[in-house]
Order: C-alpha cells, then sequence, then structure tokens
C-alpha cells in the first residue's frame, strides 16, 4: 500500500503557549486538495509550517509520505513537499532563473551543479506562471504579484508531490489568482499532487478544493467537504462576521451582510 | 589567480629597499645575496601572511553576510576582533613577548566567540537580529576595555598598542599559521556553498529545500569566528577588507556562495598584499599600519558602493 502523501495524529500546535489546534487527524491522498481557512491569526500558518515539518508539533505527529516529519532528514523531505511561505525577503540581488532554480537543491548532488535540464525544469516553471521572457530580471525589481508567482515557479521545480501553500493568492490580481488555483488543481488532477493551501475566499475554496478545514483559533477545527463545511452558518461563525450564501449552478458564493 | 600573482610581485619587489625584479627572481630560485635575505626572509613571508589575513578576512565577511543574511555585515560586527584585541592589549600590557600576544589574542577572540554565542543562543530562538545585537553589544564592551587599557599604558608601549589595533603585517610572527587556516576553511566551506545560497533567501526558505539549517548556521558561525580570529591573531583588526571585498566580487559574480567565496579569497588576499605594499612604500622609510591603508581605500568605495542605484 502506498502510504498518505500527508498524515497527522493527534496533531496539537501550540503559539506562544496558546493551544490552537487541538488534537488534529487528518489524511491527504494523492489528488486531493485540502483548503485551511480562519481568521486572522487563527493559527493557519503555524499548522502549515507544522504539516510542513518546518516546526516541532505540540504533540502528536506529522506523517510524510508514511514517515514522521521530525525524523526525515531535511533533503528528504524537500522531495516528499513544497512549502510556500507568506514573506518573501531578499537581502541579496538574484536573477530571477538563479531564483526559480533553487528548487532543485534537493534533487542535486553536493558537487553538482544545476544542468541544462534543471534549467529547463524551471524554465517552463516560469513558463507556467506567466513569467517567461524575465529570466534575466533582478528580482528586487519584480513587482510584488511578479514576486509571488516566481515563489510559485520555484515551488514548481521542486517537483515535489505534495504543495503547501500558504496564502498563493496574496498580491496577485484576479486573472492570475484563478490562473494558479488552476494551475494547482491541473496538477492534482493530472499529475496526483495533494495540494493543502491557506486561502481566504471561501468562494474560492469552495470551487478549487474538495474538502476544507476551519480553523477557530482556540482549538477547535472542523474539517469535511466543501458543500458541507462550507455554508453561511460556519462561515459567519468561524469570521465572526455575517455571511449570506448565493448559490450560481455547482458554485457557491459568499457575501459579507 | 594571475592577478593574485601580480600583487604577490609588487609585494616582494617594493619597498623601502629597492630589489630588482631579476634578483628577486634569483632570490626565489636560491641564489644567495643580501636582496635574498630581504626576499625570503621578509618580504614573501609578509606578503603570504598577508594574502593569507585578507582571504580569510574575505572569506569570513562572506559567511557573516550570510549567516546574518545582512549585506552590511562584516567579520567583525560579532565582537570577534573586540575579544582578540582586548587580548592583546592585555598581553601588551603586561609586556609578554609576540607568542604571547599572539596567544592572547586568539584567546580572547575565541572567548568572545562563545560568549556572543552563549548569549545570543540563550533561549534557544538565535534568530538574525539577536545574533547581531548581541555581537555588537560584546564589541562595544570589549572596545572599552581596549580603552581602558589604553588609557592606562605607558607612552612606551602606546605606539605598539595602536598600531596592533589598526592592523599591521609587521607583527606577524609566522607566515604559515593563517595559509593554513585559510586552506582548511575554504576547504570546509566549499562542499556548502550552494546551501549557503539557500540560506542567504531566508531560514524557512532553505529548510524547506532541504538544508539543515541549525546545523549548517553553528558551522558558518563557527568557521567565521575562527577564520577572523587567526586572521586578527597574525595581523590586529585589518578593517574593510572583509566587508568590501564580498561586495565588489559579488558585482562581478553575483551572489553565487560557489563562486563568491573563492573570488572573495582571491581578491581579499590581494588587496590586502597591495594595501601592505603601498602602506611600506609611500612614506618610506616609515611605515604605516595597512589597517589605515585599507580603511581609507574602503570607506569611499563602500560610500559608492551604497550610493549606487540598483541595477
Amino acid at each position: 500500500m502506498i502510504p498518505a502523501l500527508l498524515e497527522t495524529h493527534q496533531l496539537a500546535v501550540d503559539i506562544g503557549g496558546r493551544r490552537v489546534v487541538n488534537p488534529l487527524d487528518l489524511t491527504l491522498n494523492t489528488g486531493e486538495r485540502l483548503a485551511i481557512l480562519g481568521r486572522n491569526g487563527a493559527g493557519k500558518s503555524t499548522l502549515l509550517s507544522t504539516l510542513a515539518g518546518l516546526r516541532q508539533p505540540a504533540t502528536g505527529c506529522v506523517l510524510l509520505g508514511g514517515e514522521d516529519s521530525q525524523l526525515i532528514a531535511p533533503r528528504i523531505a524537500a522531495t516528499r513537499r513544497a512549502w510556500l511561505g507568506q514573506f518573501q525577503s531578499d537581502p541579496f540581488g538574484s536573477s530571477v532563473l538563479e531564483t526559480a532554480l533553487t528548487g532543485r537543491h534537493p534533487h542535486l548532488g553536493r558537487w553538482d551543479w544545476e544542468s541544462t535540464r534543471d534549467a529547463e525544469i524551471a524554465r517552463s516553471a516560469l513558463q507556467a506562471v506567466g513569467l517567461q521572457g524575465m529570466e534575466q530580471r533582478q528580482i528586487h525589481t519584480l513587482s510584488g504579484g511578479e514576486r509571488q508567482r516566481l515563489s510559485i515557479a520555484t515551488l514548481l521545480t521542486q517537483a515535489a508531490p505534495l504543495y503547501l501553500l500558504d496564502e498563493p493568492l496574496s498580491h496577485l490580481d484576479l486573472n492570475h489568482q484563478i490562473a494558479v488555483l488552476e494551475l494547482f488543481a491541473g496538477a492534482a488532477r493530472d499529475c496526483g499532487a495533494g495540494v493543502v493551501m491557506v486561502l481566504h475566499d471561501p468562494a474560492l475554496a469552495h470551487r478549487f478544493c474538495d474538502r476544507a478545514l476551519l480553523i477557530h483559533g482556540d482549538g477547535r477545527t472542523e474539517i469535511g467537504t466543501v458543500n458541507s463545511i462550507l455554508t453561511a452558518k460556519n462561515l459567519s461563525e468561524l469570521y465572526g462576521y455575517p455571511l449570506r450564501q448565493i448559490e450560481d449552478g455547482s458554485r457557491r458564493c459568499f457575501i459579507p451582510e | 589567480m594571475p592577478a593574485g600573482t601580480g600583487e604577490f610581485r609588487a609585494g616582494v619587489d617594493g619597498g623601502q629597499f629597492q630589489v630588482a625584479p631579476a634578483e628577486v627572481l634569483a632570490a626565489l630560485l636560491g641564489q644567495e645575496g643580501n636582496a635574498g635575505d630581504v626576499v625570503l626572509q621578509l618580504r614573501l613571508p609578509r606578503a603570504i601572511a598577508g594574502f593569507a589575513c585578507g582571504g580569510l578576512l574575505a572569506l569570513a565577511g562572506a559567511l557573516m553576510q550570510v549567516l546574518l543574511r545582512n549585506p552590511l555585515a562584516d567579520p567583525y560586527v560579532l565582537g570577534i576582533s573586540g575579544g582578540a584585541g582586548v587580548g592583546a592589549m592585555f598581553a601588551m600590557l603586561i609586556g609578554l613577548p609576540t607568542l604571547g600576544i599572539d596567544g592572547l589574542a586568539f584567546l580572547g577572540a575565541l572567548g568572545a566567540m562563545f560568549l556572543v554565542f552563549g548569549l545570543a543562543h540563550g533561549d534557544g530562538s538565535w534568530t538574525q537580529t539577536r545574533l547581531l545585537l548581541t555581537g555588537v553589544i560584546v564589541a562595544a564592551g570589549c572596545g572599552a576595555l581596549v580603552a581602558l587599557m589604553l588609557s592606562i599604558a605607558p607612552e612606551t608601549k602606546l605606539r605598539g598598542m595602536l598600531f596592533w589595533l589598526m592592523g599591521d603585517l609587521g607583527q606577524s610572527a609566522q607566515w604559515w599559521p593563517p595559509l593554513i587556516a585559510l586552506g582548511v576553511a575554504l576547504v570546509l566551506t566549499m562542499p556548502f556553498a550552494r546551501e549557503l545560497n539557500l540560506l542567504a533567501r531566508g531560514m524557512m526558505q532553505a529548510q524547506a529545500l532541504g538544508v539543515a539549517v541549525n546545523r549548517l548556521r553553528y558551522a558558518i558561525f563557527l568557521l567565521a569566528s575562527l577564520a577572523t580570529a587567526a586572521s586578527v591573531t597574525t595581523a590586529g583588526s585589518i578593517g574593510f577588507v572583509g566587508l568590501i571585498v564580498p561586495h565588489l566580487v559579488r558585482l562581478a559574480t553575483g551572489n553565487d556562495q560557489r563562486l563568491l567565496l573563492p573570488a572573495s579569497v582571491l581578491a581579499g588576499g590581494s588587496l590586502l598584499v597591495l594595501a601592505d605594499t603601498l602602506a611600506r612604500t609611500l612614506i618610506a622609510p616609515q611605515q604605516l599600519p595597512v589597517g589605515v591603508l585599507t580603511a581609507l581605500i574602503g570607506v569611499p568605495v563602500f560610500l559608492f558602493l551604497l550610493s549606487r542605484q540598483p541595477k
């Protein structure tokens, strides 16, 4: 049996002594897409970095490909999951292509230099996010949205079977928001990738994910299919603001009252 | 490398005692003579020590810039030279011979290194800001101790102490320890060069891409500190080489540590040999401390780099 891409057992997450996620059991298999929603400061990012193995769980464990994320060598972990962080600071200059190539690191030996094949992978990743022709640009000349797409391209070059995305849509215009979500939905459908993403728009979560995990910030979490869990009642309670649900065919959208 | 040899030629040819290039060659090939003694006993060892110290400083500077993710970091920012300064001043004050001065300087550098490490690591957070602030404070404390010792030192010792503080290759007793330190440091760093590229982009990103971040950061801290200590022990606190050289090299090679680190070593070594040659010849027979020259060269170059518009 192939182990699940991601599994948690009795996972608890603390931020500064406050428990934000109480025992959570979660399994993500190939091709599945999970949205994480919650208020600011509810612990979405902290949970995501814990799922990536970048942070130690308070209790319980995270399994990446069947192995405890705290026990796998960082390099092996990097071939099992790709993590998109929320913040990029670039104190040193670098070109767009060089930055995209950093995703190849876990696939290269200690003395290897990036090959032409790696460069091809990076170029096609840049193309996938609409940054073709910008390979030689310096990263500090990019706009916020372009920088975000570059981070996503770097993630694609990493070629891991599981994507953990912390607000992948930040700084993106509407057109690129949908393009990025289509990209990951396609990766899940065609390549069997698992996708976990922190989103702020329940409508997009409903349209592009199979399941949703709501984080209330006091330890309570709810998980279920998007149809069952993304309802006006649940979301109004989650965000502490009344929302109205509007249906359009199979799509669902929520507007603040 | 050809650039390096050019500086070496200047380093062994030029000086207060003029030696013709042909005589230098003869001396290097093993022929006896007055000129041969000057070249082999004085200038060549000094040029080698200078090259090694410059290389060590440039390497340590490049590493510190990655460790602190701050392009303005230099090898002395974490207080290593301050600690060495305290050790060396104390040794001079109580009248120890050269070996004692070097020994106490090295101990002082190690002391400062462990102090900064212990304090910055105290609560386990070990962030760049905490490390930087701890280093700056330890350096300030060392500066105060050095000033205290200077103020109570007798007139006769003051000049030697000041020269040490400004950085002076004339005091180096041996040429081989810094050269060995440089070789070891470079051999230990190069296998991790690509991981350093990732670390420069952020700790979490680097870890997500498969770098054992904590281990690597400890290793860089130790290595950069020891490289700095080796250089400072040999030649005092020669300023600006560790700050300027990685910047200048970055203009040419970009920020790929696989090129940047070895290129910085070559450029730093060459720059220091050149500066030392100038220091010995500019107002010969009087010799200047080389640290004064590197600072005089470094300040305008650095200001130029700062004001330069990004591409």
